[in-house]
């Protein structure tokens, strides 16, 4: 179970991890500063197991795998949205940070929402509001990756 | 089945007769790009990886861009891991400071694409490259790795968006206000996971320059990638910029469209009507054409960039500024794209225009266009920029304000003080 934190529409790699923060790599780092140009608050009430909620385009901007690394260290655990940018997406797999494409939850569920995500089936519970919600299920090509725990042991396996 | 000019990229490079969109594959890749953010952290998962020798030492290209000349301690100690690496892989493709440029400039200037190839980068404006007939897109530090150890990565197989082009556009407009119009048009997620093909009788009218700076722009409407039908600009294009690298000298391999090829939409766009355009802050599609811009005072102008850092870009802003000077109290930036760009404009007298108007004239880096260095804004200070982005915090403080132009209408603002067409000159 998880709090969720809702933003809207275009959220962009620079107010997930602003430039001037990129002369790191360290996660811990990174996650320090995660949200900071759109949500000061977000680093001071992030938990363990919260889950981000936001409009689509999730994402868009640079290529830096730096802000899902930032985001998965901040103890986020999912990311729910209608659509994503596309280099986000891939970076998200590619790291490891879950997330899940869907309209309908990101419609209903608000900020502060208590929400349970099931990844095998993409069933999304809203505790606080009583709803269920399906997210489609990712395709074989993206679960090969996942199941391998992300590309870099997919690549170690298939190298 | 028909393809599209992307698809029929990807097939040719995934050793299948045929794609559709949608498709899973796996292709060859042609040149796997980093720079000096985006590369440590992909040496990183290389190592991971169990990699120990990346695919082709030509085929990896390596420069650091972006917080270079080293802006302080920690940028410098990501330079060194990057250059270790080069020196360690018999990187033959790394360029240092002096010999480098902005590298979405430097790459095509030194032939290091040509039509037909697939180019990932780790930097999402590697979609620039599409302005050569290239299947070009950008990656994370990961998928990176990936093609370094590899040479290979996978695609969901787009399906596109067709523009196109048609009449002559106007003297002051160019390929920024052409792309800048289209994403005011489609959004910034109007492309989202699509190919942006542009074809018809109107590409006559754009340089290359001009076609670059398009490409560029593709992922600022959420595009996978930007791609320009190959004509005679383009093969000429090619041949002045033959790569002295012999390992690079590649066959030249043109992909149309199929007659029948499907398009999610097509748009047509009348080139003689686009007005020179300005994007609002804090979104790219936030877009306005010069004359229902108002009355907006600037503090600072930024010309430069992977987007308008190329030497028509420099040209166009050396005519605007000849003779005049920069408005009082304002800072105009000038960064151009490559060593060789910044080398033409002394030898073409531009250097000597700029320096006399009262800019700065700087080496090249990315700099002030992602708030690296070089010219970051204060709370409160508005900034006209050819770069490509205005998001929040882009270029400085979270309260500062980027409106996004081309390089005639950022020149013409840095004489006035306000936000300008060179038409009021
Ligand atoms: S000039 Fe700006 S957009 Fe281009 S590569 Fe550098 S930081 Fe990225």
């Amino acid at each position: 179970m998880g709090t969720v934190f809702k933003y809207g529409d275009n959220v962009d790699t620079d107010v997930i991890i602003p430039a001037r923060h990129l002369s790191t790599s360290d996660p811990k780092e990174l996650a320090a500063h995660c949200m900071e140009d759109i949500d000061k608050e977000f680093v001071k009430k992030v938990k363990e197991g919260d889950i981000i909620v936001a409009g689509s385009n999730f994402g868009c901007g640079s290529s830096r795998e730096h802000a899902p690394i930032a985001i998965k260290a901040s103890g986020i655990r999912c990311v729910i949205a209608p659509t994503f940018a596309r280099i986000f997406y891939r970076n998200s797999f590619n790291t490891g940070l879950p997330i899940l494409e869907c309209e309908e939850a990101a419609a209903k569920i608000d900020a502060g929402d208590e929400v349970v995500v099931d990844f095998t089936t993409g069933k999304i519970t809203n505790a606080t509001k009583n709803e269920v919600y399906w997210s489609e299920p990712f395709p074989p090509f993206i679960r090969k990756i996942i199941e391998s725990g992300g590309l870099v042991n997919y690549v170690k396996e298939n190298l | 089945m028909s393809m599209t000019m992307t698809q029929k990229i990807l097939a040719a490079k995934a050793g299948l007769p045929e794609v559709k969109a949608g498709q899973f594959i796996e292709v060859d890749l042609d040149v796997v790009l980093g720079n000096d953010i985006t590369s440590p952290v992909a040496i990183l998962e290389f190592d991971k990886m169990g990699a120990t020798k990346v695919f082709d030492k030509h085929k990896v290209v390596l420069v650091p861009d972006h917080f270079t000349p080293n802006k302080d301690i920690k940028a410098a100690e990501q330079c060194k891991a990057l250059r270790e690496f080069a020196v360690s892989q018999e990187i033959s493709n790394y360029f240092e400071v002096g010999q480098m440029g902005i590298e979405h400039a430097l790459l095509p200037e030194l032939g290091l694409v040509v039509a037909g190839d697939v180019v990932i980068g780790a930097d999402s404006h590697t979609c620039t490259y599409g302005a050569l007939g290239a299947f070009s897109t950008g990656v994370g530090s990961t998928d990176m790795a990936a093609g370094m150890a590899t040479g290979k990565a996978w695609f969901k197989v787009p399906s596109a968006i067709r523009f196109e082009l048609t009449g002559k556009p106007g003297k002051w407009v160019s390929g920024k206000d052409v792309i800048l119009h289209i994403i005011g048009m489609i959004g910034v997620d109007g492309a989202l996971y699509k190919s942006m093909e542009f074809v018809g009788s109107g590409l006559t009218h754009l340089s290359m320059d001009d076609r670059f700076t398009m490409a560029n722009m593709a992922i600022e409407a959420g595009a996978k990638n930007g791609i320009f039908l190959v004509d005679d600009k383009t093969r000429e294009y090619l041949r002045k910029h033959k790569t002295k690298n012999r390992a690079m000298n590649k066959k030249i391999k043109v992909f149309r469209p199929d007659k029948k090829a499907v398009y999610d939409e097509t748009f047509v766009i009348d080139l003689s009507t686009i007005r020179p355009t300005v994007a609002f802050p804090h979104l790219p599609e936030n877009t306005r054409t010069i004359d229902e811009v108002g009355d907006i005072p600037i503090d600072q102008v930024v010309i430069g960039s992977c987007t308008n850092g190329r030497l028509e870009d420099m040209r166009i802003t050396a005519k605007i500024l000849k003779g005049r000077k920069v408005a009082k109290n304002m800072r105009l930036i000038i960064f151009p794209g490559t060593q060789q760009v910044y080398l033409d404009c002394v030898k073409n007298g531009y250097a000597e225009i700029f320096v006399k108007a009262g800019a700065v004239f700087s080496t090249p880096t990315c700099g002030p266009c992602l708030g690296g260095h070089m010219g970051i804004l204060a709370a409160g200070e508005r900034a006209v920029s050819t770069t490509n982005r205005n998001f929040v915090g882009r270029m400085g403080h979270v309260e500062s304000e980027i409106y996004l132009a081309s390089p005639a209408v950022a020149a013409a603002s840095a004489i006035t003080g306000r936000i300008s067409s060179p038409e009021e000159l």
